[in-house]
């Protein structure tokens, strides 16, 4: 093979995704509407094909590509394909229902496509401004997306709201960037943390700036609070299949962030950065769990669960050590999951004209259809975290990581707050089993999707047996950067 | 051999879950088949265990499988075979396939029939669990097994309120004698800090002296304790005086497991406890004497109780809770085997007369009312002869099988010197009089004299079918043989060899057995001896008012109202238990329900705290007003006091 081929082997998926993207941009302006299809079918062999070349090309060895830019490792081999994974999911969970709402349009894919290649390059990043680019890219293709239905009022505000938010946020992480490379001299993140080792952050006011506008881009994209604002508005507004998107797979790209940034780059403040992550997972926890409790749109419900999430997941991070971030990746993939699930049975029960996406919508659900609300019933007792659902395990996984740190309160604080979430997790439960339904329309939707979302809510708990194979991986995955 | 262990437990929990759970596929017969079929595997591969235990004296103990460790502590599933497991296995499943058998012909057509066998079949799994186990965490398992399965099959007929009183009863009495039980098996643990019997028998005798302190000041031997704890365990399953409560009413239950589960088997398990226990029991002479002074006072009150029932199946009852009560007896002078020897007589002749009567009461549609019965024995052939063998057995008139087991208790107690023996002596000679008098009271009501019962019931009157003979005529065979052929080998051949511990000072059957010279001299001794002469004088009086004077018992009757009224009140215990311990657990319970429960914990606990986090919830929430520069204030909020936070920190 050409030499400069070889050398660029790491970048194939990458590449492969975009030039996909910008055929399928080409392609679909030449399909009728009743062929649109085409595109779908390409967009999901797009991901198919990426899942396989980076299969493929992995040697098991770190390679990194243009010095150090561009790395490929285990971890972001992980992510890529539980990123494909889950944007699969969410493209076949949407078909129907921007059938539905004249939104089926080759846009949403090539957007989702685009997003997606942000994410890779997220997960890969190297260096501080490649990261900058991965999420740029996805964050503008999400932004389109939200604002995708032209026509509502709550989506065109949400991806208002979500472009302002997420423009400042962009600008403080590029600030606090600015200020690493002020004091370190470097924006490849090997060098920077060279650069940092020895450097006694309590003395160097530039270097706690720069860590804490860093950190608030993070959070930002996590969605910790107090940056949390825009999660409930953007999930509520935005059309359900868009919030799917923005609720699954963009999180394994803010988890590659976090890792790349605050382990890769900044390991040797980690004593600095250990404070601030308790503080934002304490106040997402609380903020999270209670808020939910009021709560009677599903969608807005789950956001606020989704902030609780990340307090959960900011757990694993915290006890800065290779079981945390293990326990964290665990958590990440089994909470996008959980998301990819729940936000799938509002997309189920959703039809020409009904959204589905009010609490009240799944009343009585049982006595529509058993099997659904039992699946249902399993996102939700994964997601408050019940045995033996995976939810239970990852967060015993991260609870075991801060208390192995001996932040014994903190753990205990942590189960608390998953006491208070049981509560808006089993009244959905309640509402499916025990009461009355109000809406006896059947569920009507394609075979595709009806096997995907058994298969999606079933691997929650047939994971189980294979349990200390997924945490080892977990652990392996992180191990070239802790 | 290891794999006809496992097989005979698991043979029977095979039948169990297929007739349970595949119960309406297969049907009622196909039910009944599986369920019959595994007790009938077991009960064969029992005789092979016990041939092979009694002749080429193979012994097993050894775990099957470890279960779990907790704390370094292995839990074993685990078998012991020895002499007294093999002697309890073939009594247990003998008399199980008996009582299997009969039950087609009784349950023949009640609509829970699958749902029977499944429960019976299940109740032999968990007994033999019981008595095979090799330590303790599985003899807790089968006992509360056994025990689960009883109140199941007391409330088998849920649909009756008295049915689910008494199996609420059984339940709630059991809880006391378990609580001890458990306590026990918690001191057994935290002394010897293991559960497996031979370890914690071999270290047991470094204990013989040791003492705790429970109320301080107040030193208790270690042994005592443990003996006793484990004893209340066997006062609530075996029904000892004042546990005993919960039998008579168990008699709700369908007849076959009321002589099977409260009869043979189930309520024997205490004795069998005690008796595998012996090397503990034998540390402490104090826990011994309780043993023996409940188990006399056991024995001489419920008998006396029987005297005035008129319930064909609670006579036989109360005569269940007298024997059980002399087994006690004879574990309590340490002569274990001779206890275990008249478990087995009694198994087989109790079981008898339990099918005898449920045959009379088919006969009589579920009339059980002895008042309304007489001259039964030209309709019941069979059933008739069959229990006058099952009630000669239990009045101990030679050869009948209870006649050596209960001459033997008598003569053990005789020997004893143990503090309460002289009571218990008096007790229990006292006692055959009065059982040889209710049982031939009850024998002479049913099958002599003139029908009472009314045409239609007269006109219906007719012989059993042959599942039902079948079972009495083959119960009926070991009640007569079985104490003439077992007394040599089980009591004075060493059968029990190192199975039972007895110290030198304790061993009562060893003295008697110095004396014994053979069958024949013991017979004729026997009949000569005054437990002869009382059961004999019984046996007459019992002709003297209830055939040839029939009118006598109501005069006698109307003389000692007072002494009948305490009888027929079973000496008031159950008012006691509902005015004492009934109520005032209602009334301490609906003081913690009104204070604890609906103030403290659901106003203030958890309404409390779910009010508070919906109000914080209400509140927070209008933090997210929709303002896009709100929002970013929150942001920018949030980034100065980070900054402000590590600053100054």
């Amino acid at each position: 093979m050409n030499p400069i081929l070889t050398e660029l082997a790491p970048l194939f998926p990458e590449i492969f995704v975009l030039a996909m993207a910008c055929a399928i941009l080409l392609i679909d302006l030449s399909l009728s509407q009743e062929r649109r299809h085409v595109s779908f079918g390409l967009a999901l062999l797009t991901l198919a094909g990426a899942a396989a070349l980076t299969l493929s090309d992995h040697s098991g060895a770190a390679r990194s590509v243009f010095h150090g830019m561009f790395l490929d490792d285990l971890m972001s081999d992980v992510l890529k394909l539980g990123i494909y994974a889950l944007t699969f999911t969410v493209f076949v969970y949407s078909r129907a229902y921007l059938a539905a709402r004249g939104m089926y349009r080759g846009e949403y894919f090539v957007l989702g496509l685009f997003g997606v290649l942000g994410m890779m390059v997220m997960a890969s990043a190297g260096h501080l401004l490649v990261l900058y680019l991965g999420l740029e890219l996805l964050s503008l293709s999400l932004y389109a997306m939200v604002a995708f239905q032209r026509d509502s009022y709550p989506a065109t505000e949400a991806a208002m709201k979500y472009f302002v938010l997420g423009a400042l946020a962009s600008g403080m992480l590029l600030y606090g960037m600015s200020m690493l490379y002020g004091v370190t001299g470097s924006l490849d993140i090997a060098a920077v943390r060279q650069a940092v080792t020895g450097v006694s952050a309590a003395n160097n006011v530039v270097l706690i700036f720069g860590l804490v506008f860093v950190l608030v881009g993070l959070a930002f994209k996590l969605g910790a609070v107090p940056f949390h604002m825009w999660i409930p508005d953007v999930y509520h507004g935005a059309p359900t299949s868009v919030t799917l998107y923005i609720a699954t797979a963009p999180k394994l790209a803010a988890f590659a962030m976090v890792l790349r940034l605050l382990v890769g780059g900044l390991q040797d403040l980690a004593v600095a950065w250990q404070d601030m992550l308790i503080i934002m997972a304490i106040l997402s926890m609380a903020v999270g769990n209670v808020i939910a409790i009021a709560q009677t749109n599903l969608k807005r419900m789950l956001a606020y669960s989704a902030i609780s999430h990340m307090g959960f997941f900011l757990l694993g991070i915290l006890s800065a050590g290779a079981n945390g971030y293990g326990s964290a990746l665990f958590y990440i993939l089994v909470y996008a999951v959980m998301s990819l699930g729940a936000f799938g049975m509002v997309l189920l029960l959703s039809r020409a004209g009904h959204e589905a996406e009010q609490l009240d919508d799944f009343r009585g659900l049982n006595q529509r259809s058993p099997w659904y609300a039992f699946l249902m019933l399993l996102l939700m007792f994964s997601m408050a975290g019940v045995p033996p659902t995976a939810g239970f395990y990852a967060k015993l996984a991260v609870i075991q990581s801060v208390v192995q740190v001996d932040l014994v309160w903190l753990a205990a604080v942590a189960v608390l707050f998953s006491v208070i979430g049981a509560f808006y997790y089993l009244r959905v439960v309640k509402l499916m089993y025990f009461d009355a339904p109000a809406d006896t329309n059947a569920i009507q939707s394609g075979l595709d999707m009806r096997a995907l979302l058994t298969v999606n809510a079933l691997a929650l708990v047939a994971v189980t047996p294979w349990l200390g194979a997924f945490l080892d991986l977990c652990s392996r995955a992180i191990l070239t950067l802790a | 051999m290891q794999n006809v262990y496992l097989a005979i437990p698991l043979a029977c929990l095979a039948g169990a879950l297929v007739s349970g759970l595949l119960g309406k596929v297969i049907g009622r017969a196909g039910a009944a088949a599986a369920a019959i079929l595994g007790v009938a595997v077991a009960c064969a591969l029992s005789f092979v265990v016990f041939h092979d235990v009694m002749v080429a004296g193979h012994h097993f103990n050894g775990p099957v499988y470890t279960w779990g460790v907790s704390g370094g502590v292995p839990m074993e599933i685990g078998f012991l075979i020895d002499p007294l497991t093999a002697i309890m296995l073939v009594v247990v499943t003998f008399v199980s396939l008996m009582v299997h058998i009969y039950t087609i012909g009784y349950m023949h057509d009640d609509s829970g029939y699958q749902r029977f066998f499944s429960y019976i079949a299940l109740f032999t799994f968990a007994m033999l669990i019981l008595v095979m186990s090799n330590n303790f965490l599985q003899l807790f398992f089968g006992w509360e097994a056994v025990g689960l399965v009883s109140y199941l099959l007391i409330g088998f007929w849920y649909t009756r309120d008295s049915a689910t009183f008494a199996q609420l009863k059984a339940f709630l009495v059991n809880r006391v004698g378990d609580l001890g039980f458990l306590l026990g098996i918690a001191a057994v643990f935290m002394y010897f800090n293991t559960l497996d019997y031979r370890a914690v028998f071999a270290i047991a005798p470094q204990f013989a002296t040791a003492t705790m302190q429970i109320v301080p000041g107040v030193d208790w031997q270690v042994m005592t304790v443990i003996c006793l704890l484990l004893f209340v365990g066997a006062m609530g399953k075996s029904a000892q005086v004042p546990l005993h409560v919960w039998l008579p009413d168990s008699m709700e239950g369908p007849t076959p497991i009321s002589a099977l589960i409260h009869a043979a088997t189930m309520v024997t398990a205490g004795v069998f406890m005690v008796a595998r226990m012996s090397p503990l029991y034998e540390l402490s002479e104090t826990a011994l004497s309780v043993v023996l002074v409940i188990g006399a006072t056991t024995a001489i009150t419920m008998a006396l109780v029987g005297v005035v029932q008129n319930d064909i199946k609670r006579i036989v009852a109360y005569s269940t809770l007298s024997q059980l009560g002399y087994m006690m007896v004879a574990l309590g002078v340490s002569a274990y085997s001779v206890g275990i020897f008249h478990l087995m007589t009694h198994a087989f002749f109790k079981a008898l007369l339990f099918l005898a009567a449920g045959s009379v009461i088919i006969a009589m549609h579920h009339e059980q009312d002895i008042r309304k019965m007489g001259g039964l024995k030209k309709y019941m052939p069979v059933t008739f002869v069959t229990a006058w063998a099952g009630s000669l057995a239990l009045a101990g008139i030679p050869p009948f099988a209870g006649f050596f087991s209960k001459d033997m208790i008598i003569e053990a107690v005789h020997y004893s010197q143990l503090p309460g023996s002289g009571f218990a002596y008096a007790a229990v000679l006292a006692g055959v009089f009065i059982t040889a008098f209710y049982s031939f009271r009850m024998l002479f009501l049913v099958f002599h004299g003139k029908p009472r019962m009314d045409d239609h019931t007269k006109h219906h009157l007719r012989e059993s079918p042959w599942v039902v003979t079948g079972p009495l005529v083959l119960l009926a065979i070991p009640s007569f043989l079985i104490g003439l052929l077992t007394i040599e080998p089980l009591l004075f051949g060493g059968y029990f060899a190192d199975a039972l511990k007895v110290l030198p000072a304790h061993d009562v059957v060893g003295r008697i057995s110095r004396g014994y010279q053979g069958l024949g001299p013991f017979i004729a001794h026997g009949l000569q001896s005054p437990p002869f002469m009382l059961a004999a004088a019984g046996v007459l009086l019992a002709w003297l008012l209830y055939i040839r004077y029939p009118q006598l018992p109501d005069r006698i009757r109307a003389r000692t109202q007072p002494l009948y009224d305490l009888l027929l009140n079973k000496y008031y215990a159950d008012e006691f238990n509902d005015f004492v311990f009934a109520r005032g657990a209602r009334g301490l319970g609906r003081w913690f329900w009104r204070i604890g429960d609906v103030k403290l914990i659901d106003g203030m606990a958890v309404n409390g705290t779910a009010r508070v986090v919906g109000w914080v919830a209400a509140a927070v929430r209008q933090v997210q007003s929709g303002y896009v520069y709100h929002y970013a204030f929150a942001m920018i909020l949030g980034v100065f006091l980070l900054i402000t936070f590590f600053l100054h920190r």
